[in-house]
């Protein structure tokens, strides 16, 4: 008979509000194999984890059960306290009676009835309970960064700095992301591409880091300390190595197309690098615009590249590169407009986005960084900004706040300001949110020193009148109706996640919410980690940020793929799958569902009577198996057994419940 | 083509210009419209009313009396009636609880059988602006009309699945498939000021003043509508237009039958 100790935690209140304590002890104590049942106020403290590895010596328990939290919160912090204790870590098993009982139930008599049958399921497991042995996994030492903008740049420098050598991927043809294409940052207003550049060069120069830009993740497999990555290295149609980046193509290119960089407001060629401070500054072809692509005419760029660089011919190539970690900085989109016809977006020049604000902005944008209205050329007077364009709005946009826009609307009115001397803007807000440091002051100032006016009010229509804009509001505080003349509107989009970024999930195993901005594994204490154990996320694609948190984060991140990867070897995990030889019937249904590949064939030899004969049986890998437990629902003869979770052990919980 | 017809008050009394167009533009079509019988009421309140099933009532009764006809759609031509019908008809379709109540209350069996849709869908739809367009026998040539849209057709968005509420663009299609030209003015789907005109006349006649000026200004020499009660409103207070056009500045308003009856030389 097995020695089995329980111990049930309050919580705090968490679960003793709900749940008779004492009449969970007392129920334990009754239970078959328990030896010993105490209560602790918080179990996971040092003085809980004391208690129960005091009571394992005193009692010679050899099996513990923790009734408390879910096993996501405390299993590995129970392990490692009985394992000190001098038991096998798997010996100990946790009944959840928070999340599944305390939390979700209010009456405290059926609570603690519910309690009850949780430890008794527990107990009954942990009777069968089996000492399972991880093994040494050795790990690549080196980490993938997915996305090439601040946070993607930030991240791959920390790791490099470590020592690991880091992949920095990126889809576009240069690295720089949305902060290449912002003018100044607040609140300090430092330039965006005087801060971020260095840091591009860096990335660029670094013997750690390798850039491998126009590329994407084409499928991931492995695990953490083992991940096999194929990249897609999108047919650039320049050879990198040739290519000195002088820029006689781009020059000399007949096909003009609109830019992305630019948001649309300037042109690019069709052999193009996004923007002048590429890195690296080397042009790609865009094939979809190319008039040797599209007309079979033209090879002007051929002719006049001074080394040969351009290569028609190139293909996608995929590379398959092994990892140990992987950071996710895959950023953001902006808002569409395309429900929100009611600001004239798209029907009159003038209406702009944030974004091509920025571009308006900026010394090397389209007007060289003259304010000017996209409709005359002319300077604007007066300037609408209107906020919260797609954000906290349930009925056609997104319900959350895109945290950004606020700060950035009184930058673009104090730039504005500074641009055009004696102008104005008018900012429609629902609520100014400027929860950060400096950033309270930095709004005053735009209001008290450079001539922004806020109104607060949802703006109803934009439309033209002449050749100005009327935007119509409500003035919310007054109740009155409000009708301003401007000569040009802002509008502040709101951050969406990036389009694919459900498709990028899918590959690496990782989850998000319910707006696509990929989930960490915990809100508030694992922030940069991911349930998907090895692979880390930094910047915009966990959440709307601005970039002082982004680069905060990719900082974080670095640090977590650096304590990984400087361990020699990781533990693995043993609750894998196992066959049983003398069930197993080889009819291969476990190799038809398992997502890992880890089930293959194997021959084997057996005595029947007095001859030697072979038959087919299934063999797990134990590198590969993830312990899901496709394959021990699929076998017919029962001979696949998932350690830890064996079909005894679970029929043994069935029967608690329910005999 | 088949169809159910349901006029509703106003198309016998002061709309019967846009109900006699309709039948005559309907027939050079090839339509038939089959007018359901003893229609009564609309409801007309149900735009209104938020928690009243009262108001549904009739709409229901009319439109089980419609189902009876067996053709596939009810066509309406009155904004208001459409919006009505539309939104009743999708209540039914997808409230069960409310569809029981009313059943029960009315002794019917209606689950939303019928589509309700309005003349314009079946323009645009059934028979096609092109095809219309090779009707056509008398171009509107040079004419240069402002598409007026009011409210009761395109909102809310959910329930009317009109047009595209802030942008429509069907009355402007239509108005080509004419020969017209469609004048671009801001205010095409602004408020005429509804039933303010007996309540609240002021704010009727700004409301009504704001799109005449306008359209005028943009160069419209009359103003294209879908609903009586929009008409009558852009109607009342031309005077509105003195500022701009003078003192004898008028601007015609006309249903879109009337415009689709002098193409069609009905």
């Amino acid at each position: 008979m097995k020695r089995i100790g329980v111990f049930i935690c309050w919580c705090g209140s968490n679960i003793a509000a709900t749940v008779d304590i004492d009449k969970t002890i007392a129920a334990a104590k009754q239970m078959p194999g328990v030896v010993f049942a105490d209560h602790n106020k918080y179990t996971c403290s040092e003085l809980g984890q004391d208690m129960v590895k005091n009571a394992i010596k005193e009692h010679q328990l050899d099996r513990v059960v923790i009734g408390a939290c879910s096993p996501r919160m405390h299993e590995n912090t129970f392990r490692k306290t009985v394992e000190a204790a001098g038991l096998n870590p798997y010996y100990m098993e946790i009944a959840n009676i928070r999340e599944q009982c305390s939390w979700v139930h209010k009456d405290k008599e059926t609570a603690t009835g519910k309690a009850i049958s949780l430890v008794r399921t527990a107990v009954a497991k942990a009777a069968r309970n089996e000492a399972l042995f991880s093994t040494e996994m050795p790990i690549e030492r080196r980490a993938l960064v997915i996305g090439g903008g601040i946070a993607g740049i930030q991240a791959a420098l920390d790791i490099a700095e470590t020592g690991f050598e880091v992949d920095l991927l990126e889809k576009e043809p240069s690295i720089g992301g949305r902060m290449a294409q912002l003018d100044k940052t607040f609140p300090t207003l430092d330039c965006s591409a005087c801060i971020l550049t260095p840091k591009m060069v860096d990335v660029a120069q670094h013997e750690k880091i390798r850039l491998i830009t126009y590329s994407e993740v084409e499928k991931v497999e492995g695990y953490v300390g083992n991940f096999t990555v194929t990249i897609r290295n999108k047919a650039r149609s320049v050879d990198m190595e040739k290519c000195t980046g002088c820029g006689d193509c781009m020059n000399k290119c007949p096909q003009k197309v609109s830019s992305e960089f630019e948001m649309g407001l300037a042109e690019r060629r069709a052999i193009y690098t996004p923007f002048p401070q590429a890195v690296p500054n080397k042009p790609a072809i865009d094939r979809a615009t190319c008039r040797w692509f599209t007309q079979e005419k033209c090879r002007v760029c051929e002719k006049i590249c001074p080394t040969g660089a351009i290569d028609y011919d190139q293909v996608d190539e995929f590379i398959t590169q092994r990892y140990g970690a992987i950071v996710v900085a895959t950023g953001f989109d902006t808002h569409k407009l395309d429900k929100y016809g009611e600001y004239a977006y798209g029907k009159h020049p003038d209406v702009i986005t944030s974004l091509e604000m920025e571009r308006l902005f900026n010394a090397s944008g389209p007007t060289g960084g003259k304010l000017l209205r996209p409709s005359n050329g002319k300077p604007p007077k007066n300037v609408a900004f209107i906020q919260c364009v797609g954000s906290r709005d349930k009925a056609k946009g997104n319900p959350y706040c895109a945290k950004i826009c606020c700060m950035y609307t009184a930058k673009h009115a104090i730039l504005l300001n500074e641009k055009v001397p004696g102008s104005k803007s008018f900012v429609f807000y629902i609520d100014v949110r400027t929860p950060g440091k400096d950033y309270e002051e930095f709004y005053n100032r735009a209001y008290e020193q450079h001539n922004a006016t806020y109104i607060k009010g949802n703006v109803s229509k934009v439309f033209p009148d002449g050749d100005q804009l009327v935007v119509r509001s409500v003035d919310a505080l007054s109740g009155a109706l409000v009708e301003l003349v401007v000569d040009m509107v802002v509008l502040a989009t709101s951050v969406d996640a990036r389009s694919d970024a459900k498709d990028l999930a899918q590959k690496l195993s990782i989850t998000t919410n319910a707006h696509k901005f990929f989930n960490e594994a915990h809100p508030k204490l694992r922030p940069v980690e991911t349930q998907t154990a090895g692979i880390f996320l930094a910047g915009v694609c966990q959440g709307p940020k601005d970039i002082p948190e982004t680069v905060a984060q990719a900082s974080a991140a670095a640090v977590k793929v650096a304590s990984l990867l400087s361990k020699e070897s990781l533990k693995s995990n043993p609750t894998i799958a196992e066959v049983d030889q003398k069930r197993c019937s080889g009819d291969m249904s476990c190799m038809a569902v398992c997502p890992y590949g880890a089930i293959s064939e194997k021959i084997i030899e057996e005595r029947r009577g007095r001859e030697t004969v072979t038959r087919k049986i299934a063999e797990v890998n134990t590198a590969l198996c993830q312990g899901c437990g496709a394959c021990t629902v699929a076998c017919r003869p029962g001979a696949i057994n998932l350690k830890g979770f064996t079909n005894e052990q679970i029929l043994a919980e069935v029967d608690a419940i329910c005999l | 083509m088949r169809y159910s017809y349901y006029p509703g008050c106003t198309l016998k009394t002061k709309a019967k210009v846009y109900e006699d167009t309709t039948l005559q533009t309907a027939k050079a079509l090839g339509l038939e419209m089959v007018e359901v019988e003893e229609w009564q009421c609309c409801g007309a309140l149900y735009p209104l009313n938020t928690e009243e099933h009262f108001s549904l009532l009739a709409p229901v009764r009319a439109l089980s009396q419609a189902k009876e006809l067996n053709h596939e759609k009810m066509v309406t031509l009155c904004a208001g009636c459409f919006n009505v019908f539309k939104r009743t008809n999708k209540a039914m379709r997808e409230d069960g609880e409310l569809r029981r109540k009313i059943n029960d209350y009315l002794e019917e069996d209606y689950l939303g059988e019928v589509d309700v849709v309005h003349y314009l869908e079946v323009l645009k739809k059934d028979i096609g602006f092109t095809a219309v367009a090779e009707k056509v026998k008398k171009k509107l040539e040079g004419r240069k009309i402002a598409p007026y849209y009011g409210c009761l057709l395109l909102k809310p968005r959910n329930e009317m699945d009109f047009d595209d509420v802030e942008n429509p663009t069907i009355f402007e299609d239509f108005l080509s498939a004419l020969g017209a030209t469609a004048v671009e003015y801001p205010y095409k789907t602004e408020c005429c000021g509804s039933y303010l005109s007996m309540a609240n006349e002021e704010v009727a006649e700004t409301a009504v003043g704001r799109i005449l000026k306008s359209a005028y200004k943009s160069g419209a020499e009359a103003i294209m509508v879908a609903c009586p009660l929009c008409k009558y409103n852009l109607e009342e207070y031309q005077k509105q237009l003195q500022d701009v056009a003078g003192e004898n500045g008028k601007m015609s308003v006309l249903y879109f039958t009337e415009l689709l009856a002098e193409a069609l030389d009905v």
